[in-house]
């Protein structure tokens, strides 16, 4: 036989990939995307609130910011994974019972939040401090000062950086295949693995790789666009633009300020 | 405008670290009058500014409006009676000029955004920007952002105005307009500290001007009395430099 065909028959069997296509849409695809999605606003979540106390001016609020910020970002994603979900499991199984994903995001979203964390805190600490001096002497508290003003601000600033955190956490929602996935709880990884590991053939897998780049690349595209139009300015449309003022779209529950 | 009030500082010091920025400051000002600050770079006029709203504790010394303490109130409350206004405008960029001024109504005076909008307007109005509500402050010149920064201070219908040396960064053919509605607002009966480098300015506008050196107001008094017949000789040497 032909070592290259038999080479490209291992990666592109059409047969192997229209096979494992349709679990890949119905069970893959929106199980890596809610892993990666809960997982992001958690993260981003708890990432503001990292962000914030590590700028505090109290040091009991600095101090454990730090220390969890170094662990979470200094431990390999497969370690935390493991050590939550396999380590927190006899708790979890009184609370939700044998589903390993709760464990799962939350230890994804512990992992985002470190670097999340790091992110958003760089991105306020850029924001110039004579703007929280001028909404402190308009009134507002610090907190507001920093809600309304200052954290705005800084969230424009990282959005590039932030969107690439979204990425890498697409990634790694497949690590929680570790966990143990009854069928319909495998995500995209774990399938292509599953049909590769039962044909011997790898096109399955390279499939699920075909998946990730699909949700991967354009959003690097669009952390290039933000980064373009951060850089030159929003496109010509006139100084008059109907978007809302605080960036309170992107991170529900994150940039707080809700319109009330 | 809300009844402005009368200010007075008395013996106020304050040290970043082991440096003395400002070492027995006194200070009074009438209800409905303006003082100029002026004296060279590094004297701790912008300093003995921050200290009246208290965006800088004093370490020693009072602060009093109408005759009152204000060191024990709220400062958040406090800065709400106090407008100021800052050399770089410092508005909010990510936002449009009427949503800097909203903002503080809306969210601290807990107004509806019609009547926000509303007051807004009129303040836009009153500095001449009103067809700019809608830009963002990057679109305006730093007159422009100027005289917004200042509408936004106002629409807070502060008792007391700071102003930190408003026109500094200014280009030269902007600082009129600027200069020329402080001097509107002192005419109103605005009671205001104005930090400033234009002598020009000070000696018509002003009903006291001060000039601080090394911490202290080494000499105040009525324009005239300090720019034609300064007695101090620190005093004098500043004003052959600037005049």
């Amino acid at each position: 036989m032909d070592p290259l065909r038999t080479l490209w028959e291992t990666f592109f069997d059409w047969e192997s990939m229209r096979e494992a296509l349709p679990e890949m849409i119905t069970v893959g695809l929106p199980n890596t995307l809610i892993l990666a999605v809960t997982a992001a606003l958690l993260g981003s979540a708890l990432g503001i609130v990292l962000a914030v106390a590590g700028i505090s001016r109290t040091r009991w609020l600095r101090w454990p910011a730090r220390v969890y910020t170094d662990v979470f970002r200094g431990l390999p994603a497969a370690a935390t994974i493991l050590l939550i979900g396999v380590g927190l499991a006899p708790l979890g199984m009184q609370v939700w019972g044998p589903n390993p994903y709760p464990l799962g995001i939350l230890a994804l979203s512990l992992i985002a939040s470190a670097y999340i964390g790091e992110i958003f805190r760089s991105g306020i600490q850029s924001v110039e401090a004579t703007q929280l001096e001028a909404a402190r002497a308009l009134g507002f508290s610090w907190g507001e000062a920093m809600r309304r003003v200052v954290i705005p601000q800084g969230i424009r600033r990282i959005l590039p950086a932030w969107v690439n955190q979204l990425i890498a956490l697409i990634k790694d929602s497949s690590l929680v295949y570790f966990l143990g996935l009854l069928a319909s709880q495998r995500e995209l990884f774990r399938i292509g693995q599953d049909y590769a590991a039962n044909t011997g053939n790898q096109s399955a897998l390279l499939l699920a790789g075909l998946f990730y780049l699909a949700l991967t690349v354009p959003l690097t595209h669009v952390v290039n666009w933000i980064d373009g139009r951060l850089r030159h300015g929003r496109p010509a449309t006139g100084p008059a633009d109907d978007d809302p003022d605080d960036l309170d779209l992107a991170l529900p529950g994150a940039a707080g300020g809700n319109q009330r | 405008m809300s009844r402005s009030v009368s200010l007075s500082l008395r013996d106020v010091h304050l040290a970043f670290g082991r440096h003395q920025v400002l070492r027995g400051v006194d200070l009074d000002v009438a209800q409905g009058a303006t003082a100029c600050v002026i004296g060279p770079s590094g004297s701790g006029k912008s300093t003995l500014l921050r200290t009246v709203n208290r965006l800088l504790e004093p370490d020693r010394g009072d602060v009093l409006l109408d005759g009152r303490s204000v060191l024990r109130d709220d400062p958040d409350a406090l800065r709400q009676r106090i407008g100021m206004v800052f050399q770089q405008f410092n508005l909010f960029p990510h936002m449009s000029v009427q949503r800097n001024i909203t903002l503080a109504l809306r969210r601290i005076r807990k107004l509806g955004e019609d009547e926000a909008a509303a007051i807004a307007r009129e303040h836009l109005d009153r500095v001449g920007l009103a067809a700019k509500a809608d830009a963002r402050p990057a679109h305006l010149s730093g007159g422009q952002q100027q005289r917004v920064a200042i509408a936004r201070a106002l629409a807070m219908q502060p008792q007391v105005m700071l102003f930190d040396e408003a026109t500094s960064a200014l280009d030269p053919e902007l600082v009129k307009g600027v200069l020329a509605l402080i001097a509107d607002l002192s005419a109103q009966g605005m009671t205001m500290v104005v930090v400033t480098h234009e002598m020009g300015f000070a000696r018509e506008v002003a009903d006291t001007v001060a000039f601080m050196d090394a911490g202290v107001v080494l000499e105040a008094g009525e324009p005239a009395a300090v720019f034609e017949s300064a007695r101090h000789p620190r005093l004098r040497r500043f004003l052959s430099q600037v005049l």
